[in-house]
């Protein structure tokens, strides 16, 4: 009887120790080879010895091998130990993890809205006085607020990326005879004159994206809000000084609405109005190589998606198959208004090698080196825009820099359940035909009273 | 991850299986060696301990927290506005009537189906083989079942080729190609297909033994009698294997409550599909509303209860009969 209970019990404990092996292997540590370059850039951060940090983020695939490369000589020459964990449920998890005491040491918060929550939480470390000096210099003031909750600097910004390019085809335009509208009449104008020309819809136009179904409507409604209402009421929208059913968001949602629900402008490539809401944002573009539609709203990022079978037969850039210009403001010689997203380096531990990584970050050393790798910009003014892997993430880095007005991605800003939740659903049953007013309103609604 | 990393961790997992096993070990030594006064109070102490001590850090405090967290805002102050939200907001409303929809489809459909062809292959040659085909998709998780119904419903638009099944069909035959899932509200009961395709399998395989538990002689007394099939079935079958229905009703009812894999998969709620467990964890994860997010689990737990309660009353009246 005791020998029976003995064999159950190793064969229990043999089962879980099978299972913990198994989970063991999962970890998805990236190793790093130790190469070490020169050291001369690094000589400010100090040396630290069998320091280790920590960093999690949204960051995947290729983009992290890049993010990992672009801190390889940095960590080798101060002898910091950095390991990056890229998770596509990181913005789900970051908080729960803080809560319960498991966060890395740096997460790469996507949203100012999420680095809010995280500081609401009382899990934030603020940022050291090199990082703050560091966003002094390069920053446009507009990034480092977005850093921030109450005046206090949480971090820095990291990546950048523009939104409210409109892709279309050189070639087409050069045939035709279509000029790049400078104002938002004009591009009004080139849309009807394509419709008028009767064998396709100007543009094309997909919504879909799994659970986040709506985001590229909201990023049309954003585009307009800034450019027909201006920066100080942008503001006031994003933060809930004026409702989202205040008559000039209203507008916004009609001029969009010009396009996205009328039959004549959508949906070219794809159908009627409706098809909007079924066609994946992906590959919601691609018409425009065919000649289906001429026109498509959607970021710089839209640039990987032009070959969805892979290799290189389109090509982006002025002389190329496709190339973008950006949503042109209400009058010409107004200046140049963008919206865009970013990432915000947010520490969890204070610890002299967290803030070092944090400083680096925040350098126009690592900024240079990150956009260099290729595929991403920096609005950090101190990257120099002929290090970008393309023409258009070149004119990217000089509109961020230039004398622009730039603001964060609307969405991103709203609590999470207008910007990640009831402004998309939202966008959603308005193409599908609710009228405006009703959607406002129902968004309204939804906005937390705290 | 190198070699002596791997090592190390490979030798930690040892050392905390082996101090594992010396404390199951110890314990079991000691309640071995109990005094012979209340031996066995000690050992039901023992050996319960440890899984009332996991039931409360897993599942009592996780749900008291719950429903204190469903009723607090954001500052941390009592208010009932989270229920207000829940019931007054259309989007929120919505998944409460989508929640009743579901829970009046889908056991019904799945029982009344299971059920009669249950009845329909009672006895026939290939029994098992027809038995099978049906209880195949129970083998098939909710998401993959998900995934496979997506495709059926795929749409092209009109001149593109169809991939979708249901819209292949329809364009074959010269119709137009449907927005299947995006169209409120058929995509409601076009999700509600998927679970009855699931659950017949379950309802019939428990009331196809259940028809096999009544004694052929009350078949046989009603035949004599001068019945026919559905008098039979009506006086006779139904009868016999009443337990068995409640059974299959209540359980299909609890899984439909909680259903969120099938939606989350094929809508991930949009277009005016949402039900409760999947709206609790967009609010409390995506969209940071914790409090909105308990109060739907709150709700969701409030409308399992009854359904629970009288299924366990069913059981213990069964057993008490026999």
């Amino acid at each position: 009887m005791r020998s029976r209970v003995n064999r159950r019990l190793i064969a229990g404990v043999a089962a879980v120790g099978i299972a913990a092996l198994a989970l063991a292997g999962c970890t998805g540590d990236i190793a790093d080879d130790g190469e070490t370059g020169d050291c001369g850039p690094y000589e400010q951060y100090g040396t630290f010895d069998g320091a280790s940090v920590t960093i999690s983020g949204t960051i995947l695939d290729l983009e992290a091998d890049r993010l990992v490369e672009s801190w390889k000589d940095f960590a080798a020459c101060t002898g910091i130990d950095i390991s990056y964990q890229g998770t596509s449920e990181f913005e789900a998890q970051i908080a729960v993890l803080a809560d319960g005491g498991n966060a890395p040491d740096i997460g790469i918060v996507p949203q100012p809205g999420l680095l809010q929550r995280l500081q609401a939480g009382g899990w934030l470390i603020p940022a050291s006085d090199a990082v703050v000096a560091n966003i002094d210099q390069w920053w446009d003031p507009a990034w480092k607020a977005y850093g921030s909750v109450d005046g206090t600097v949480y971090a820095a910004p990291l990546m950048a990326s523009i939104k409210g390019y409109i892709w279309y085809s050189p070639s087409e335009f050069a045939d035709k005879g279509y000029e790049i509208p400078k104002t938002l009449d004009e591009l009004t104008e080139l849309s009807e004159k394509i419709a008028a020309e009767g064998d396709h819809q100007p543009w094309c136009v997909g919504l879909e994206s799994g659970e986040a179904t709506g985001w590229p409507g909201t990023d049309w409604v954003e585009d307009y809000v800034l450019r027909l209402s201006g920066p100080e009421v942008y503001d006031q929208w994003v933060t809930h000084e004026i409702p989202f059913n205040d008559p000039a968001i209203v507008e916004a949602f009609d001029a969009v609405g010009d396009y996205l629900k009328n039959p004549d402008m959508v949906n070219g490539g794809f159908g009627d109005v409706s098809t909007q809401i079924s066609e994946a944002f992906q590959t919601a573009g691609l018409p425009i190589l065919d000649g289906e539609c001429s026109l498509h709203h959607q970021a710089s990022f839209y640039e990987t998606f032009w070959n969805p079978d892979g290799g290189t037969s389109n090509t982006v850039g002025s002389d190329g198959t496709v190339y973008a210009f950006l949503l042109p403001p209400e009058n010409e010689g107004d200046p140049q208004a963008v919206t865009g997203g970013g990432e915000f380096p947010v520490a969890f531990r204070d610890a002299p090698e967290v803030e070092a990584v944090r400083a680096y970050l925040s350098s126009d050393t690592w900024a240079n080196i990150r956009v260099g790798l290729g595929g991403v910009i920096s609005a950090n003014k101190g990257v120099d825009p002929d290090n970008a892997s393309s023409e258009l993430l070149k004119q990217s880095i000089e509109i961020l820099q230039g004398d622009t007005t730039f603001r964060f991605d609307g969405s991103d800003l709203m609590p999470g359940a207008v910007g990640a939740d009831s402004f998309w659903k939202g966008i959603v049953a308005w193409v599908g035909g609710q009228s405006t007013q009703d959607t406002v309103d129902a968004i309204e609604a939804s906005w937390p009273s705290s | 991850m190198t070699t002596a990393d791997l090592l190390g961790k490979i030798l930690q997992i040892v050392m905390g299986l082996v101090v594992f096993a010396a404390i199951v070990g110890l314990l079991i030594f000691f309640i071995d060696k109990a005094p012979k006064r209340g031996r066995d109070y000690w050992q039901l102490v023992g050996f319960l301990a440890p899984a009332m001590i996991l039931l409360a850090i897993g599942l009592i405090y996780p749900a008291i927290r719950t429903t204190g967290l469903a009723f607090l805002d954001k500052q941390g102050v009592f208010s009932w506005d989270n229920f207000v939200w829940a019931f007054t907001q259309p989007a929120a409303v919505r998944t409460l009537i989508n929640t009743i929809i579901w829970v009046l489809l889908v056991p019904t459909l799945s029982t009344v189906l299971g059920l009669a062809y249950a009845v329909f292959i009672d006895r026939s040659r290939g029994e098992r083989v027809f038995k099978a085909l049906v209880f195949m998709p129970m083998a098939i998780s909710f998401v993959g079942a998900g995934i496979i119904w997506k495709f059926v419903y795929e749409y092209r638009s009109a001149g593109r080729e169809q991939i979708g099944l249901l819209n292949a069909i329809g364009v074959a035959f010269g119709g137009e190609p449907v927005q299947w899932l995006q169209t409120d509200p058929i995509n409601t009961i076009l999700l509600i297909v998927v679970m009855i395709w699931i659950q017949t399998g379950f309802a019939m395989v428990i009331l196809s033994a259940a028809i096999k538990g009544i004694p052929t002689e009350q078949i046989e007394a009603a035949e004599l009698d001068g019945t026919n099939a559905w008098q039979r079935f009506r006086n006779v079958t139904i009868p016999g294997i009443r337990g068995a229905l409640v059974v299959v009703l209540t359980t299909i009812s609890i899984a439909t409550l909680k259903v969120f894999d099938i939606v989350r998969t094929m809508t991930q709620g949009n277009f005016n599909t949402s039900v409760i467990a999947n709206e609790m964890y967009t609010q409390a994860f995506r969209a940071s509303e914790i409090g909105r997010g308990s109060a739907l689990a709150v709700i969701l737990f409030v409308l399992v209860t009854p359904i629970v309660i009288y299924n366990v009353n069913v059981l213990r009246k069964q057993r008490e009969i026999r």
